[in-house]
Order: C-alpha cells, then structure tokens, then sequence
C-alpha cells in the first residue's frame, strides 16, 4: 500500500528526548525538554515512511505539509524543512514545544500502533531552532517584507490565534495591526506557559519573524478601552480579528477564596512568567508561595502551576476531584509533575479554605470522592463521600479550574453576539461574528483550549478575512486537511 | 517610551506628575486609572487618574512613595520616560444629576476627587467638597477643587489649615446642619473610606468609592484585585475601581492589601540601601 518505503519490520524505535533529570530541574526555570541533535533529528526522520496519503496531516490544525518537512531532514536540509513548516505555520519553535502532537498528528501516524508514532514534534521544534541558531550566527536573514495590496486589517489579542492569522495576512500582502493589552506579545505563551517549558527568548525569535513579516504589533493597547471596534472600523481598518482570549479567572465559589495566599492559576502564572516574579528581587514583581502549596485541578495550567510553586521551594500537591485517567492534561505534562516529585490527591474535592485572623489561609478542607455514572462530558461524575472530609495544612492554594472568556471587549461592544457564557458567537463559516467585518476565533470563541487550536482558527480567518476584502483563496484540499 | 512632560514636588513623599500619552488622554474619564510600569525589571502598578488633558496629550498623575516603585517615580524627572503606560482602564464613574454631591478627598485621594468633581459639577449638581490632608504642606489640589465646588472645607490632622480633624468630621458637620445630601464620593485611604461609609450609611446616603487594589494585568485576567461588594467576588480593574461603598467588606480588602507587605518591605529597603537608585547591583540576586 505504502509502495516505497522502509519496510515496517526495518524502523527502529522512537528516540526518547534528551531533558535535565527531575531531581535538577526542579529547582530550576531553565528548560526541561533539551531538543533532538542532528543526528538523533536525523535517525528520528529517518523513521518516517512518507506514506502517499500522509494521514499525520489530517491531524495537523495548521496544516503543516508534515512527511516533506520530515523529508528535507533526512536529506540534512535542515532551512529548507523550516520553510516547508513556515509555509503553514507561523510559531514552529512554539508548537515543537506546547502542541500535544499524541493527540494530533501523531495519533494518525502509520506506524504509531506498532513502532510508536514518528516524533513529529520534536522534529518540528529541531528544525525551528536549527533556524534560529542559524539566524543568530548571521547565516539567514529575516524573510523578505511581503509587498503590500494596501488593505488593513487590526487584530485584537498577540496570542496564538491572533499571531497566526497577523502574520497569515501579512505573508498575503494586508497591512497589520495587532493590539495586545500587556505590555508584551504572546497571550498566554507570554503570561501563562512558564519558562522551563517555552522559553521566552524563542517566543521573542518567533514574534520577530512576524514582524519582519511587515506585522505591526502594539502593546499597551486596551481596545475596548483606548479605542472601540466601531472606532477601528469606521475608515482606520478594513476588517478585525478578534483573539481576545480565555483570561478570566474561575474560582470555585467555597469560602475563603479571598483569604491571603490563595491565587487563581492566571495571577500566579502571570507574576511567575510575565512579571519574573521568581527573580525577585532583582525583578520588583513578587510572589509568595511558603511551605505548603496546594494546586486545585489537574489540566495542562494545573501542571504548570505546580511545577512553578515546586521550583519556588515548596511541597507542592494537586487536588482533583476525578481520578487519573480523567486529569485533562497532556500525559507529557503529568508525567513530568510526578517526576518532579508533585504530590496527587486524586479523587478530592476542596469544601472550604480555613485561615487565621490575619485572614492568611491555614488549612484547606477536602472531601474525598468516588466515581458514579459518567456526565454529559462523558467522564463519570464524581459524588462526595459522606463522611470522608479532612484537612490539608497549606500556606498557598492555587485555584486552576479554567479560565472564562475575556469579557471586557463584548461588555462595551454590545451590538457583538455572545452566548450564554460570554463567548463570541461565529457564523458557520466559524470566524465571522455578527458584525460585518469582525471576525474572531481561539479561545474566545471555544472557549479555553488548545494553543494549536487557537492558531488553526487564526488561520481559517485569515481565509475568511482575505476572501471578505476581495483576494479569495483557495481552501485546503480534504488530502491535506 | 512614555514621556514624562512635568514634575512637582509636592512634599517629600508626594509627587505630581504629568505623562505623555495622547491616545489616553484623548478618551480618559473621570474614575479611570492607569497602569504603568517604569523599567524592564518594574513592577506594573494601577494609578487613578487625577485629570487628562485633551489637547496636550497628557495624564496628571499624584503619587505618594509607599514603597520601590513609587519611590522611583518620586526621583524622575520631566524628559523622563516610563516604559509601560497602559489605560484608561476600569468603569467611568457614574456621572448624574443627583442633587447635592458630596465629595471627599483623603490626602492624595483628592487628586482622583477632582475630576469626579468637576464632572459632577457640570451635570448640574451642587457640589460640596471635603478635602482632608495631614497638614498644610500635604494638601493637594485645593485650587482646583475650590473651582468646581460651590463649598469647600478643607480638614487637617494637625489643624494648620481648616478644620482641625478628620473628614469624616465635617462630614457629620454638614449632616448636623441639615444639609440635604443625595450622594456621597469618598477617595482615600481604605480605613477613611471605611469611616465616611460608616456614617453614610446611618443615613442611607449613596456612597461611591474608588478602590485600588494590588493588580497585575488590571484587565480581569489575574482576579488579583478581588473585593466583596454585596457578598460577591467582584474585580475592581473591569467591575471598578468605583463601588457602592456601603457593600464593600473594608475589613477583607484591608487585610488583602497587606498580602505582599514582608516583600514589599524588602524591595523598598534594599532600593534605599543602594545609592545608585537603580543602577547599581544591590538589588540583584
């Protein structure tokens, strides 16, 4: 069927990841994952089978062209291959990194039931860095400024969604203008992933690439706020994305949230990231995490969140109220928070925060749980068992539920449609919101998500906001999507 | 880059301060505040806004020294800059013809009064304002209230000018003389914004107060800045800074200000201990 290729019995297995050892880097913010050399990149690629129908694409939200990128590897042309991803995606050293690819491309892969799956993803963020080393000796330059057709289209919100669609639109010839609240770009690859998993100097290499692009970013710019959608569209913008992001912080509504030490997950992440509040005091921003530090939930910000407060010092513990195989998280992510010595207290559901008179938290009371029928997730829905409650001795709880849509924007944007739970509602073409000419997409519109995902939407506005100013182009072909 | 068009020394722990940032200025209101950030190891702080001006591009700030940050505000000087000034943010305040408006103003409170003042004001309203500081050299904005209040009466700790006492004083002088009050503004510390709402409340007068917060990001993304207004978590960056001052838990929002105090102590002295304010490498770890 394959015609061609390696026969089967002929691949090796997959090649593991060089990383620090637990027990180093948990005590540091360098990175945990150290990347392929050339010759385990090249021995990895090496596995791939090219097949004809590369089922690995369908995986892919951004539609990376994955066997001939994998191809120009093992052939040692390395720039190439980055090109051959750049002609898709726009933030490779980033999705090398965060895309949980065992849920994506890799979990199309050929081989994957029997061989395990070829690394698509470690290759990905090879070739990205290779590229960077590269720039940073002087032996590439920045890609030429794609010339312009004279149409401007604003995008609200520098993250994942709103990146990829900016820098989709500028590679097609629009002026853009992204405007991002914080003081620095990235979204949630700037205030939420820490450090040891995406370091913020490959962030900064890739926003410079959008740039070079001709993408004018503008930090500091509250719309909403600074200026209206109204405002922007009336003569200064042709059209506007909106990838204003899942960033309101949920708390699970038991007494004493608002007692010292207990922070949302956001709060926490953002001083630790974007603030560097873990070099404090060399930076002003501070954060305290003491002894003891309890992290509520169990997705990828869970994960991350109690990986931080462990670097900080602390004994660091998850509570959850589901059970392993339920924990949202990537198995990557989950398995690294054991490795480094993460307590779990699965099956555990937090009842109430006790503190002192100082109104500093002292204890938090759990209530242990069992599993019942499953719920309209589909996961079984966990059910208090009576009588189980205890107390966890904790100085810090971080609270990682979830995270809501941005409302600020649709508060004072009220003709823009919202559903019930404050997302933006698209047209069924997923992008165009109910006023002509703004489109939205990423979290804001699914809700809290995938950072892959963020940037599959931003590319299918980028089509749509193309075809809206009159340059239509084509859709991916059902093969390679 | 934000540039820093005018500095004045007011005393030695407070600094009046005018930012270029057009874009700001140009649909500022009155309640809103900022969010500045001075340098690339800087902390991002909320400051409300004391008055923007329209035609220069610019944002008047008042800032007392609490702690690093401020203190290093307090040693800039015009030709400046700030690295980060992000705003307006937070609710406009809710401006109307009430009837009688009584403003107060605690220390560099005032500056954040003012504008509610003068907006007040020109609704129509009869506006009535208190304006309190420690003493004579600490008092802030005595002009400009005096221009767009039909009353003012000035209070000070020490007696050196005005009523010697506290606002909440003239307050009740004003409730004994049988003013007719229809809404209440009071900006300051937390413990006199407290004090004013404890006698409002007696007699049910609408209080505003404008609460500032620890923030982070100030957009409602970090939920650092949550109060109980009402018995509900409200963030006072997107649901403020202004609030119904007879809902707020004072007491909670007091003790969740002090969350940061050992580290905040400890940036501020090593600041001190370094002469070169700044450059040198005290500081850093």
């Amino acid at each position: 069927m394959q015609g061609g290729v390696p026969k089967l019995q002929e691949i090796a297995p997959r090649n593991p990841m060089p990383a620090q050892p637990a027990e180093v880097r948990n005590a540091n913010f360098k990175e945990v994952a150290l990347g392929y050399t050339e010759e385990l990149a090249r021995a990895e690629a090496e596995r791939c089978i090219q097949c004809k129908k590369p089922p690995c694409r369908r995986g892919c939200p951004v539609e990376i062209d994955i066997p001939a990128f994998i191809k120009l590897i093992t052939e040692g042309k390395f720039l190439q291959s980055i090109l051959k991803i750049r002609e898709k995606n726009n933030l490779p050293a980033v999705c090398g990194r965060v895309c949980p690819q065992e849920s994506q491309c890799e979990k199309f892969c050929t081989i994957r039931k029997k061989y395990g799956a070829v690394a698509i993803g470690r290759l990905e963020r090879f070739v990205a860095d290779n590229e960077t080393k590269a720039k940073e000796e002087g032996r590439i330059q920045a890609p030429a400024k794609p010339t312009t057709n004279g149409k401007k289209v604003a995008v609200v919100g520098a993250g994942p969604a709103g990146l990829t669609c900016a820098a989709d639109l500028a590679k097609l010839g629009f002026a853009v203008t992204v405007f991002e609240s914080l003081h620095d770009a990235g979204g949630v690859l700037r205030y939420g992933i820490p450090e040891f998993r995406l370091p913020k100097h490959i962030l900064d290499v890739e926003l410079d690439y959008i740039r070079a692009l001709g993408v004018e970013i503008r930090c500091n710019m509250v719309i909403g706020r600074i200026k209206g959608l109204e405002e922007m569209l009336a003569g200064e913008f042709d059209a506007v994305f909106l990838g204003t992001g899942a960033g309101l912080p949920y708390f699970l509504g038991i007494p004493g949230e608002n007692l010292n030490g207990v922070y949302s997950a956001n709060e926490f992440l953002t001083r630790v990231n974007l603030m560097k509040a873990y070099q404090f005091p060399r930076y002003d921003t501070p954060v305290t995490v003491g002894n003891r530090v309890v992290v509520v939930g169990a997705g990828n910000v869970a994960m991350d969140s109690a990986r931080v407060a462990k670097r900080l010092g602390a004994e660091v513990t998850i509570v959850y109220r589901r059970g392993h195989a339920e924990m949202p998280a990537r198995l990557e992510e989950i398995e690294h928070a054991e490795e480094e010595g993460i307590n779990f207290h699965l099956l555990t559901s937090p009842v109430e925060i006790l503190g002192n008179n100082e109104n500093w938290v002292d204890e938090l009371k759990v209530v242990k749980m069992e599993l019942g029928e499953p719920d309209e997730s589909g996961r079984r829905r966990p059910i208090p068992v009576p009588g189980s409650e205890y107390t966890i001795e904790v100085d810090t709880i971080v609270i990682a539920v979830g995270q809501g849509p941005n409302p600020l924007l649709q508060q004072t944007t009220p003709q823009l449609k919202v559903n019930r739970r404050g997302n933006i509602v698209v047209k069924e073409d997923m992008v165009s919101t109910s006023i002509d000419g703004v489109f939205a997409g990423g979290d804001i519109v699914t809700g809290a998500a995938t950072v892959i995902l963020a940037m599959g939407a931003g590319k299918k506005a980028a089509r749509a906001i193309a075809g809206y100013l009159g340059y239509p182009q084509d859709e991916p072909t059902e093969d390679s999507n | 880059m934000y540039k820093i068009t005018h500095v004045k020394r007011i005393t030695d722990t407070i600094v009046a301060m005018d930012v270029e940032a057009p874009l700001v200025a140009k649909v500022a209101k009155a309640g809103q505040f900022i969010i500045l950030r001075i340098d690339e190891t800087g902390e991002r702080i909320p400051l409300t806004i004391s008055d923007y001006d329209r035609e220069k591009g610019s944002i008047a700030l008042i800032i007392q020294v609490v702690g690093k940050t401020t203190a290093k505000l307090y040693g800039l000087e015009a030709g400046d800059t700030l690295l980060d000034f992000v705003g307006p943010l937070g609710l406009p305040t809710h401006v109307a013809k009430w009837g009688t408006v009584v403003c107060i103003g605690g220390g560099v409170g005032t500056a954040p009064v003012y504008p509610q003042a003068r907006e007040f004001k020109k609704a129509g309203n009869k506006v009535i304002s208190i304006v309190g500081a420690r003493n004579l050299e600490s008092l802030i904005y005595e002009e400009q209230m005096a221009a767009v209040s039909d009353e003012l009466i000035i209070a000070t700790d020490d007696g050196s000018k005005g009523h010697h006492g506290f606002v909440t004083q003239v307050l009740q002088q004003l409730i004994d003389r049988g003013e007719q009050i229809d809404h209440v503004v009071a900006i300051g510390p937390l413990p006199m914004m407290r004090a004013v709402c404890q006698i409002t409340r007696e007699h049910q007068y609408k209080t505003s107060v404008s609460l500032n917060s620890i923030m982070v990001d100030g957009t409602g993304m970090c939920g650092c800045c949550r109060v109980k207004v009402d018995d509900e978590m409200r963030f006072a960056c997107v649901d403020g800074p202004d609030f119904d001052g007879l809902t707020v838990d004072f007491d909670e929002l007091m003790m969740r200000q002090r969350r940061f105090i050992p580290e905040e102590k400890m940036a501020f002295d090593l600041y001190q201990q370094s002469d070169c304010r700044g450059g040198c490498q005290n500081c850093k770890k």
